[in-house]
Parts: C-alpha cells; sequence; structure tokens
C-alpha cells in the first residue's frame, strides 16, 4: 500500500469508513442487529434463561401441546416442552458459522474461480467455467448427502459442504462481470502500463466488482441457513439436539397452524440477520463507490 | 373536427417560432438553467443550425422543443413556441403526441440506440407509419418502401427484413430519417445526425438532407458542435453558450464577420482542411513562445514495423471453431523516428487502432515489431514491461479510459509504481511535478475522475503516459471526443511535450484537418492497408490515391461560400473485412512517386 503515500500529504483526511458506516441510519440498524447476534452467539451459556435441552414439564399443556409466548417462556416452547428462546440463542451460534463461515467460503471460492476465468480467458476459463457447470447441473443436495455421509457430520462439516455446493452462482455472475470489465478501456490502459495480473484483477477489477458480491453474499445469508436446516432434516446436518435457527423451524413445521409462533420467531430471525448484512452491505458498496459520494 | 383540419393545414408551412423559452434542470442545490430565454424563428424550408459545445444547451433545445426532456429532472420553464398558430409547449400530451411525428421529426445523434435492436427495419417503420392508425397492411408496407427509396438505400424491399446490426451506421441512420419523415412533417429536427459516423458517410448524410428538404419543403433544425457541418447545411446560425444564444445571423455573416468574441474563437479553433499547404511543420492554434526549430532529427528508427498482420477468428457452431476471419490489419510497415509524428488516418473499421494497439502487444499479431532495435515479438507482459517504457498510449475516451473508484493522483502515479520508478515523497513530487506539467494543479490530485471535464481528464491520461518518460506515445483518437477549443488546447500540449522532450507520436485519427495540423508524416489507410504513406505536404498538397482524394473531398469545410456539394447517387458502404479461413488476401508492392510518397494501388 505505498501507492497511499501520494495522497496522504497535504490534504484533510478524510472520515474512516466505519465512521461513515455508523452516520448512516440504515448502516448503524443492521450493524446493530449483527452484534446483537453475535453477542447471543457469544455469551449463550449467560444469556440463554434455560438450558437448551432441558424438556421442561411445566413446559407443555395437559393434552401435550406446546405453549405459547408467556412470563416463563418468553418466546413459548417447542414440542417436546423445550424453551425456545434458549434454543434460540444457542442456535445463534450455528446460524452465525454456516451464514457468515460457510457462506464467506462460498463467496470466497466463487469470486475467485469467476475472476480468474473471466480474466485470464483460454484454457484457465474453459477448465475453470466448464467444472463451474458441472457443479451447477449436479443436484446440490444429493452432493451434500454425498459429502456428508463421506465425513461424520458435524457443524464444521455441514459448513465446508454448504460452501462447496454454493459457489457456483457467484462463480457465473462475476465471470460474467468480469469479461465486460476486462474489455473497458481502463484496464486496457492498465495492460498497456504494463501492469500485472494480479494488480489490476485487486486493484481494478475487484472493486467493480464488489457491489455483485455483496448483493450475492447477502442473499447466500439466508439461503444457506435453510439450506443448513434441509441437511439437517435429512439428518445430515448438525445433529439433534443442538439447535439452529434452520433447524428449529424444520422440527416444527408440521405444526404450523396450531403453534404459528415455532415457526414464525426462528423465521423472522433469520430474515433479520439477512437484512442486517443486506443494509450493511449495501451502504459499504455506496462508501467504497466514489462516484456515489453525496448522492445518497 | 374538419374546421380544424382544414386551420391545421392552412397554417402548416412548418415555420416555428420559439420565443424566451427556458429550460430548467433539478440538481441536489436547487433548479439550475440549462436554456435561458432563448428566442428564434426557423423559416419555412429553411435550415437553421444550433451550434455551440458540450453543456451550451442546444441538445435540451431539441428535447424542449420535442417535449421530450427527461422527466422529472428538466422542465420548461417559461418561454413559447409557435408552430401553426398553436403553442406547442403548452400543449396537452395527448395532442403533444399528434404534434410529434406528424409536424415535427426527430432524428438522434446514435443511430443504433434509436433502434430496437430485436426489431425487423420493416416492422419499426412500419410502427412509425402507422402511429396514428388507421391505415392497411399494404399501405404500410407500399409506405415503407417508398420512405426507403426516398432516403437513397439499395435494395429496400431486402432491407425491410433486415435487423439494425446487420446495416452500417450510415445505413442506420438512413432509417432513423425514413422513420422521422414517415407522417411527413414540417420540420425536422436533427440533434448531431452524423457526428457517430465516418466523414464519408457523413457527407452523403448531409447532402441526403438537403436533398430531402428540398424535395420535401421541409425546414431543418441542426444541432451540431462541427462549423464544418454548419457552414454545409445552414441558413441561419445560432451560437449558443452556457445556455444562453450568442448569435444569431444567416449563416455567411456568421462566418465572415462573426460580432461576438466567443464565435470568433469558436471559428478560429476549427482546424480547416488545406491551411497548412507549403508548411512543414505542425501548426498550433497559440503562438510559441520560442520558436526553437532546430530539432535533432536522429537517423535511427524509434519504432519499425514491418509486415504487421492482425487477423480475428469468427466463432461458430458448437465447438466454437473459426468459421471466417477477420483481416483487420494486412501486412503494414512503417518506422516512426525519434521526435515525429506519424499520422494514421481511415475510417472506423480500417485498422488503424488495432496497429497501435499491436504495437504495445495489447493484442496479438502476426509480423515484425521492434522498438528501439528490440524485437516485441511474441514477448509475455513481463518481458514486456521495460519497452513499455519507451512505448505508452492515449486512448480516445478519457473518462473509460481512467478508473472511475481511483483518485486521479493514484492514477497518475500508477505506472511509476507498476514500474517500481518512484515511491513516497519522490513519488508525491514526480506526480505533482506531472500535474503541472499537463496544465493542472497539484490540487486536484485527491479529486475523483468524474470531477473533471473532459479535458482535464484528457490531460490526466496525457499525463500517466508521460509519467514514464516514454519515447513514443500512441494517440488513439485522443481529441475526438472533445469540443473544438480544448481540441486545439490539448493539440497545443501534445506538440509543446514534443518540442520540450523529443517524444515521438503515432496519432491515429479519422479527422483530416486535425492530422493535417499535427503531423510530420501521414499514412493512410483503408481496409486494414495503408493506400499511400508520405511526408504531410505530399499527402495533403498531391494525394495520388482515389480513396485519399475522397477522404479529402468528404471533409466539410467550415466555409459557407463554397459551392455545396452535390447529392450522391445510391449509398455505397465498406466492403467487409471478413473473409472465409482459407482466403489469402492480394499483397501490392508501393510505388514510389518520388521523396518517400509511396502509393498502394491494386493492379
Amino acid at each position: 500500500m505505498s501507492h497511499m503515500a501520494v495522497e496522504t500529504e497535504r490534504s484533510v483526511p478524510a472520515p474512516s469508513i466505519p465512521a461513515r458506516l455508523l452516520r448512516r441510519p440504515l448502516a448503524l440498524t443492521g450493524l446493530v442487529i449483527i452484534a446483537v447476534v453475535v453477542l447471543a452467539a457469544i455469551l449463550a451459556p449467560w444469556l440463554a434463561p434455560y438450558d437448551p435441552y432441558e424438556q421442561f414439564f411445566e413446559g407443555l399443556t395437559i393434552e401435550g401441546a406446546p405453549l405459547p409466548p408467556d412470563a416463563q417462556f418468553w418466546f413459548g416452547t417447542d414440542l417436546v416442552g423445550r424453551d425456545l428462546l434458549s434454543r434460540l440463542i444457542y442456535g445463534a451460534q450455528t446460524s452465525l458459522v454456516i451464514g457468515v463461515v460457510a457462506n464467506g467460503i462460498a463467496v470466497t471460492i466463487g469470486s475467485a474461480v469467476g475472476i480468474s476465468a473471466g480474466y485470464f480467458r483460454g484454457w484457465v476459463d474453459t477448465v475453470l467455467m466448464r467444472f463451474t457447470d458441472l457443479m451447477m447441473a449436479f443436484p446440490a443436495l444429493l452432493l451434500a448427502i454425498v459429502l456428508a455421509a463421506i465425513f461424520r457430520p458435524s457443524l464444521w462439516i455441514v459448513a465446508m459442504v454448504i460452501a462447496m455446493v454454493n459457489w457456483v452462482q457467484i462463480a457465473r455472475v462475476t465471470y460474467t462481470e468480469t469479461r465486460s470489465i476486462a474489455e473497458r478501456d481502463f484496464v486496457v490502459a492498465e495492460r498497456a502500463m504494463g501492469a500485472g495480473a494480479g494488480r489490476i484483477l485487486f486493484r481494478h477489477i475487484l472493486p467493480h466488482l464488489l457491489s455483485t458480491i455483496i448483493v450475492w453474499a447477502t442473499l447466500g445469508i439466508a439461503t444457506t441457513v435453510l439450506l443448513e436446516a434441509t441437511l439437517s432434516f435429512l439428518g445430515i446436518g448438525v445433529q439433534p439436539p443442538i439447535p439452529s435457527w434452520g433447524n428449529i423451524i424444520f422440527e416444527n413445521q408440521t405444526y404450523f397452524t396450531s403453534a404459528p409462533w415455532l415457526v414464525f420467531i426462528p423465521g423472522a430471525a433469520i430474515l433479520a440477520l439477512a437484512l442486517a448484512f443486506n443494509l450493511v452491505g449495501d451502504a459499504l458498496r455506496d462508501i467504497l463507490d466514489p462516484t456515489q459520494q453525496g448522492r445518497h | 373536427m374538419s374546421t380544424a383540419r382544414a386551420i391545421e393545414r392552412e397554417t402548416a408551412t412548418g415555420q416555428l417560432a420559439v420565443n424566451g423559452l427556458t429550460v430548467q434542470v433539478a440538481t441536489p442545490s436547487g433548479a439550475r438553467t440549462v436554456v435561458d430565454d432563448l428566442s428564434f424563428t426557423l423559416q419555412p424550408g429553411k435550415t437553421l443550425c444550433i451550434a455551440g459545445e458540450s453543456g451550451s444547451g442546444k441538445s435540451m433545445t431539441a428535447l424542449a422543443l420535442m417535449r421530450l426532456l427527461p422527466q422529472p429532472m428538466a422542465r420548461v420553464a417559461h418561454g413559447t413556441a409557435l408552430l401553426g398558430g398553436r403553442d406547442i409547449l403548452a400543449l396537452p400530451e395527448a395532442e403533444m403526441r399528434r404534434v410529434r411525428g406528424r409536424r415535427l421529426g426527430m432524428i438522434f445523434q446514435e443511430p443504433m440506440t434509436s433502434l430496437n435492436p430485436v426489431l425487423s427495419i420493416g416492422r419499426q417503420l412500419g410502427g412509425a407509419i402507422a402511429a396514428h392508425g388507421g391505415i392497411s397492411a399494404q399501405e404500410i408496407g407500399r409506405r415503407a418502401l417508398e420512405l426507403l427509396d426516398q432516403v437513397q438505400i439499395p435494395e429496400p424491399a431486402r432491407r425491410l427484413k433486415q435487423y439494425p446490426h446487420e446495416l452500417s451506421g450510415g445505413m442506420r441512420q438512413r432509417v432513423v430519417i425514413a422513420m422521422a419523415l414517415a407522417q411527413n412533417p414540417q420540420i425536422l429536427i436533427a440533434d448531431e445526425p452524423t457526428t457517430a459516423l465516418d466523414v464519408t458517410v457523413q457527407a452523403q448524410i448531409l447532402a441526403l438532407i438537403r436533398k430531402l428538404q428540398a424535395d420535401l419543403g421541409i425546414s431543418v433544425i441542426m444541432i451540431t458542435h462541427d462549423m464544418g457541418v454548419v457552414a454545409e447545411m445552414a441558413d441561419d446560425v445560432l451560437v449558443m453558450q452556457h445556455g444562453r444564444m450568442v448569435e444569431h445571423r444567416p449563416v455567411q455573416a456568421v462566418f465572415t464577420s462573426p460580432a461576438e468574441t466567443y464565435t470568433q474563437e469558436l471559428l478560429a479553433a476549427v482546424p480547416r482542411l488545406g491551411e497548412m499547404t507549403g508548411t512543414t511543420e505542425p501548426k498550433r492554434a497559440l503562438e510559441r513562445q520560442d520558436a526553437g526549430q532546430d530539432r535533432p532529427k536522429a537517423a535511427a528508427p524509434l519504432v519499425e514495423v514491418e509486415n504487421l498482420t492482425v487477423r480475428f477468428d469468427i466463432k461458430g457452431g458448437i465447438l466454437q471453431r473459426p468459421v471466417r476471419r477477420v483481416h483487420a490489419v494486412e501486412g503494414v510497415s512503417f518506422v516512426i523516428k525519434p521526435g515525429e509524428t506519424l499520422s494514421l488516418v481511415g475510417e472506423s473499421g480500417c485498422g488503424k487502432s488495432t496497429t497501435g494497439k499491436a504495437l504495445l502487444n495489447l493484442i496479438p499479431w502476426q509480423g515484425d515489431i521492434r522498438v528501439s532495435g528490440r524485437s516485441t515479438r511474441k514477448l509475455g507482459a513481463s518481458a514486456m514491461r521495460p519497452i513499455l517504457r519507451d512505448v505508452q498510449m492515449i486512448f480516445q475516451d478519457p473518462y473509460a479510459s481512467l478508473d472511475p473508484r481511483m483518485r486521479v493522483g493514484d492514477l497518475v502515479a500508477e505506472p511509476l509504481l507498476i514500474h517500481g520508478l518512484a515511491s513516497g515523497s519522490e513519488l508525491a513530487d514526480r506526480v505533482a511535478y506531472l500535474f503541472g506539467r499537463v496544465g493542472l494543479s497539484p490540487d486536484q490530485m485527491r479529486r475523483y475522475p468524474h470531477e473533471f471535464s473532459g479535458g482535464q481528464r484528457q490531460r490526466i491520461c496525457i499525463a500517466r503516459a508521460l509519467s514514464l518518460s516514454p519515447k513514443l506515445i500512441v494517440a488513439d483518437e485522443s481529441v475526438a471526443a472533445l469540443d473544438v477549443s480544448i481540441q486545439a488546447q490539448v493539440l497545443d500540449l501534445l506538440q509543446d511535450i514534443q518540442d520540450e522532450t523529443g517524444i515521438a507520436y503515432l496519432f491515429i485519427s479519422h479527422d483530416m484537418a486535425v492530422v493535417e495540423q499535427i503531423s510530420h508524416r501521414v499514412a493512410v489507410m483503408y481496409m486494414g492497408r495503408f493506400v499511400e504513406m508520405g511526408s504531410r505536404a505530399q499527402i495533403f498538397e498531391n494525394p495520388q490515391h482515389d480513396y485519399t482524394r475522397k477522404l479529402m473531398a468528404a471533409v466539410p469545410v467550415a466555409d459557407p461560400s463554397r459551392p455545396r456539394r452535390a447529392f450522391m447517387e445510391k449509398a455505397e458502404d465498406l466492403p467487409s473485412p471478413v473473409h472465409a479461413l482459407d482466403y489469402t488476401p492480394p499483397r501490392h508492392a508501393p510505388r514510389d512517386i518520388g521523396g518517400g510518397h509511396l502509393v498502394w494501388e491494386a493492379r
């Protein structure tokens, strides 16, 4: 970053990126939601009112139905009488790992494949994109089942499996965009100056792909959390009784009409987390794009 | 209704009286006036040219008259435009739709974007003819053929089934004109109708508009930045600057005795073909302080190009095998000496930009290129790097060639960092010096490209190209996107740098007048080959090849007293450079007609 040397001199320092994020109310809302979820995940043993695995005798009605939210169980209880709030707080750990780590890996792999194939063309393009097409044609769920069957199911294996099946769409999208950016004059100008591929890819092409990548990454959070739930439902995801937001929904979805809070509350949590990342992502995109300044 | 029709017909003379037209655009800092109190009268059957540089409000005037201003950002604040006794600026939208097309037809600048790419020519033309309904399919077909014939398109029946991408730029613009004429308007508004076209095609289109005007008796409002076009077309001229009218007089008066300083400057900045007769050195708009002309002309050539050939495969079929081949450049040879300017001139698709890019190894090529004696053949990116210190490039569109996300100071520093030539405070000083060198203030280094005007951006590109102190700069249409006054300044800057540093230029341009000003030597390109090469005087004072003569004859001349060119019969297109895979192009040896003046002629 010796590059910055030029601009640091005789200039008023611009506010830092975090400071500019905090100045936007929407981005601030998103950051607060993300902070709440992260804190809940880390401090789960201290925050949760009950043990998430304990099946309370008083957690079910006489007929054996789950309890709606009340003063004792704030978010109600589930089918076997466990406290939903405690399970959600512990489930945040799983869902964060899946939504942020697994999805993050998928985005990184996808962008790397798409950008390299789009910029280098030739045989790199052929190999990488034909492989991507192959992955796309392969049913993601089937692949996940095979991978999960080979390795013993655990949270981290599930995260890897999700990353392995989720990078293909991002690769496709970034590939197409890279191809068009690579033909723009400013990239040709860089080549004319003798810039190497690394410099062009990371300093000139990647910044232009940020908005696309951010949108896909935030959309991916909700889908990966739900994919984890699907895998759990099939018995190859996070193993019960460990809670995750996705498997709470899946365990309880058949009782949606009689106990709607069991689906609605974890669903709202997933939505809020995805939305929060989206708000922060949007703000970040605008802040990082100098041509958008003063327009929001 | 019938009486209204009768009145309409009676007053349908194509006279338009605009009074006090004011257009405002909403900006974050409040309303900004882009057209300010503009008044003029268009006489029936006459041509009014609205001339001005970018940002003068000329296009806004046209859009305001068509009531097609971008909503809701722009609006007509006040003013009237009387057409056939009615104020078209005050008409309700439903009635205005009947005025558009029937009374006012419009032609836009870019013929590709004003045609719908997924509809055939016949469908689009039919839509324009039947816009107000009540016409049978046969009648539409008959009228479409008649219109295409009127705009001199060869084989009109076949064209109706074609799609826009199958036609050349000139043909497309003819279709756009046919659509504008579909409902017999009395007034044709043409917004820069030939700016996107090649000079020979431009001459054809301008002649066509004149012929249509004479045949159909319509009035024309022509918007242009090109004083040559004004001289070719106008009866009256309206010069605009910053949204205001500067001068509005008959064309002869404006050219022979411009009353306003701005008009004088505008005319002075226009390069005129042939004004350099008898000189050998490039010309400058402003006189140089010291005319130190004793530049040493070293004998060793800086760049030698032999038999340069560039062909692109067109792939097709399931297996993406090459099926046909574009012969972009075919066996071109030339040398550039230190400190000289060689211009490549030709029309779009003739291979001139491809030749320039080959010098920097930006595209694959065959043949032989040597820079200061070092061959660049098949060099990879890193092996090419030392050679790029000697050869740099400036592109046509300065905005597109600057990364919009980087500060301009960083952009100028970029080549120095890539080549590891400076860092820290030395880098900052070097960048500041370069900014000063191209006439920009070092204070502007922290700004982004979109905060600059077109001319300033091109200066930034020049500073960037200069940062490595190259021996040759390839300037690819580097002034084509600039206003004439800015163009003159940038050309002066390029020449100052040449005088100071002895840099050589490969100046690629389609504009014969600019080429005449800046060149020491000129090569004329046609269909991937040179047809003529020689010193500036040899080419411009004694053109030998038919194509060179044709190019020069097509340049609009900023002199209204010159007789206007007669209408040319049916349009002709450039032949296609796409050939079958086994095609071997014929090669001709040049004929030296004395003093290094080479002419290639088919025998």
